[in-house]
């Protein structure tokens, strides 16, 4: 479990508050440069387009979506891992969650919100999004519950507060921590943030029983959230989105590009904050097991997509799936081929899989690849529907291109201002995992 | 208290559509036939639609970047190789579906079916999703990319029935709504409980030069669409989507050789 040899408990508070307690200028550095990187790349062109309207994006009747919701999907499929796989290796049990969890559950919550960002960047008149909320008004005016659009509303916020809530609960215990190391006001902060956590053994009786409670609450919700999310597309008579295999393809690949997500966030936690001691070589390898089965599993779905348009035979779907194999974004897709069915094969060699950097190199490229998946969902199909006189082409503008590079920085800004707020590896979790001490130790 | 009051309005209403005779008033379904051996691809009932709805002229740099706003348009498509080639052009407009794939995209009910039969689009409601427009098989859906304004003079011929829609707005087809409202409200003045065939004709049917265009209501079996409908040339585009479209085209008719 250790690759460093077994701390103490002092040595676990002490290693992992201590990237909250001691900001060095290489934080506020970092800090500033994505802070800015966001500003500047993200809300100043969304900043612009609001002004003169979505025409500023290289969206038109060929393709009514664009980048911004390819963005949004891929947003939450990076969301998908954290919770999701949290959740479920705490009910089977797996000890190796313990010290990545905390992380990967708060990536989910980064990029839910970023993908959120998405939706109110496509929208055409933002100003009005409330409207698809269902709050009583006078004109007695409700959304449309029909709509694959509002089904999404739904469970975005309930996917949202739920694993918002999940993490909450999870980090209680390790707010007492915080507080009982801490002084002045960051000490009154945090005495509100544990809620007077005693660490009795009925309020550590009450937290694993109602934690238990939500991690089997949280399970089906994420496989429904990306189900949901394929059904604004797969609910389209549009050739090439109007497929039965969607849902599952995207929640498997939600959880494939959320999963290459913790392996990246995982590399750069070991490396700037030392966690080195925390996350070893088995939480590499487990989830280096884990990507190439979802890859696996990824790649049949595809090529199950690709037979059923080839085998149904209508001519729309052959039109839709010519443009996307021979297209002008064919080698798109054929580097999404290699970066998600063929490079992660390398993880069947052991060697790949226990070197960080390899791991790393992969990790990215697979959502590199996840993140072009989405693209050539939306630009592949839309601009080959039905009638040949509206058949055209679609390609980014400046400002689509440049807001997708602003969410990153904004996400990171949120995983930076995260870390020094909550502890990025669950204290009491990685205690569990140590052996029992020695009296006199 | 107040919810046994919400519930014998409820139950009172629902007696009321039981009512026979409760539907006349609503009983239409507005139905166009466009009869392709007709049409010459004159393009008028684009302009004359163009001028009734306050269409915007988005300009040459918007129309290459295939961003123009035309609810009806004219379909041009070749069959065969130079020097036998043939071409074809149907107009496209909104077609009305009875089961339209957009109602049930629009999260906000910006898009819905009306007692005649129309497929609405409430502007104002509008929050610009364009999942209506993605969803849409005919394509016949134009979206507000930017605020379009007119010079001067020509904000003065816009038409004070129809509103001007702003950035962010989808917008299409109404089978000029505002003429349908007009129609019915004369029928109401004059104690007729419905409007007479012929009384309710769009721009674009108003225009065409050739009258290959009927517009009318298909529920009465004497109007001219429900007559031109009969006809064997008939079709509708993209059967196969089984969205019902409430337009019928009359194929063009060739020569047996």
């Amino acid at each position: 479990m250790f690759d460093h040899g077994q701390p103490s408990y002092a040595e676990v508070n002490k290693d992992i508050l201590s990237v909250m307690l001691e900001t060095g200028p290489r934080y506020w550095m970092l800090l500033g440069t994505t802070m800015s990187v966001a500003v500047i790349f993200f809300f100043m062109p969304w900043f612009y387009q609001l002004i003169v309207g979505v025409g500023a994006a290289g969206m038109s009747r060929n393709a009514y979506w664009g980048t911004y919701l390819s963005n949004f999907i891929f947003w939450i499929g990076l969301s998908h891992s954290g919770t999701l796989l949290s959740a479920i290796l705490h009910i089977t049990n797996s000890p190796w969650r313990k010290s990545v969890y905390r992380s990967a559950e708060a990536m989910t919550l980064f990029s839910l919100m970023t993908a959120a960002l998405f939706v109110m960047v496509h929208l055409g008149r933002v100003w009005f999004v409330h409207w698809s909320f269902p709050i009583p008004n006078q004109m007695g005016l409700w959304p449309n519950f029909r709509s694959p659009l509002m089904f999404d509303v739904m469970a975005i916020t309930t996917y949202l507060t739920a694993s918002s809530i999940f993490i909450y609960m999870g980090s209680v215990p390790d707010f007492a921590a915080v507080r009982d190391a801490s002084t002045g006001t960051r000490r009154r902060l945090y005495t509100i943030f544990s809620f007077g956590w005693r660490g009795t053994a009925r309020e550590w009786h009450t937290l694993g029983w109602a934690y238990t409670f939500f991690a089997v609450f949280v399970i089906p919700l994420a496989v429904s959230v990306h189900s949901i999310v394929s059904w604004d597309f797969a609910l389209s008579i549009v050739p090439g989105l109007h497929h039965t295999i969607f849902a599952p393809y995207f929640v498997c690949g939600a959880i494939y590009s959320g999963t290459a997500g913790i392996v990246t966030v995982m590399y750069c936690l070991r490396k700037f904050l030392n966690f080195e001691r925390y996350i070893g070589q088995v939480h590499l390898d487990n989830l280096g097991k884990l990507l190439l089965a979802l890859s696996l599993i990824w790649s049949y779905i595809n090529m199950l997509e690709l037979f059923s348009s080839w085998y149904g035979g209508s001519s729309f779907e052959l039109e839709a799936l010519k443009f996307k194999l021979t297209g002008f974004y064919a080698p798109l897709y054929w580097e999404m081929i290699l970066f998600c069915a063929f490079v992660p094969l390398l993880m069947f060699f052991r060697k790949f899989r226990w070197s960080w950097n390899k791991m790393l190199l992969i990790s990215i490229l697979i959502n590199i690849g996840m993140l072009t998946e989405r693209f050539i969902i939306v630009a592949t199909s839309q601009p080959r529907k039905f009638l040949p006189n509206a058949f055209g082409f679609y390609f980014p503008s400046w400002i689509e291109i440049s807001i997708t590079i602003g969410s990153f920085a904004i996400f990171a800004t949120m995983f930076l201002i995260f870390i020094k707020w909550v502890p990025a590896i669950s204290i009491y979790e990685v205690k569990e995992t140590l052996k029992p001490l020695r009296r006199d130790a | 208290m107040k919810w046994g009051n919400d519930l014998s309005t409820f139950v009172e209403k629902f007696r009321q559509y039981l009512k026979p005779g409760y539907y006349d008033e609503f009983d239409y379904h507005w139905t166009m036939t466009i009869d392709l051996d007709r049409c010459t691809g004159c393009e008028a009932c684009v302009v004359a639609c163009q001028a009734e709805n306050n269409l915007p002229i988005v300009g040459e740099k918007r129309y290459a970047q295939n961003r123009e706003i035309k609810w009806i348009r004219i379909e041009r498509y070749w069959e065969g190789e130079y020097p036998d080639v043939k071409m074809g052009f149907i107009p496209m407009l909104c077609q009305h579906c009875d089961a339209a794939p957009c109602e049930i995209a629009c999260p906000v009910f910006a898009t819905y079916h009306n007692q005649d039969g129309l497929n609405t689009q409430i502007y104002n409601r509008c929050i610009g999703t364009r999942t209506c427009a993605v969803y849409c098989p005919y394509e016949v859906r134009y979206f507000n990319w930017f605020t379009y304004t007119w010079d001067e003079p020509l904000e003065q011929q816009l038409n004070p029935d129809v509103t001007v829609r702003e950035k962010g707005v989808m917008e299409k087809c109404t089978f000029c709504i505002q003429r349908i409202r007009l129609a019915k409200d004369n029928a109401k003045d004059d104690d007729r409980r419905r409007v007479r065939d012929g009384e309710v004709v769009p721009a674009c049917v108003q225009s065409c030069p050739t009258e290959a265009m009927a517009f009318g209501d298909s529920n009465d079996p004497e109007a001219k669409v429900s007559k031109m409908m009969k006809n064997p040339r008939g079709y509708t585009v993209l059967e196969e989507l089984n969205t019902t479209p409430s337009i019928v085209y009359l194929k063009k008719a060739h020569a047996e050789s």
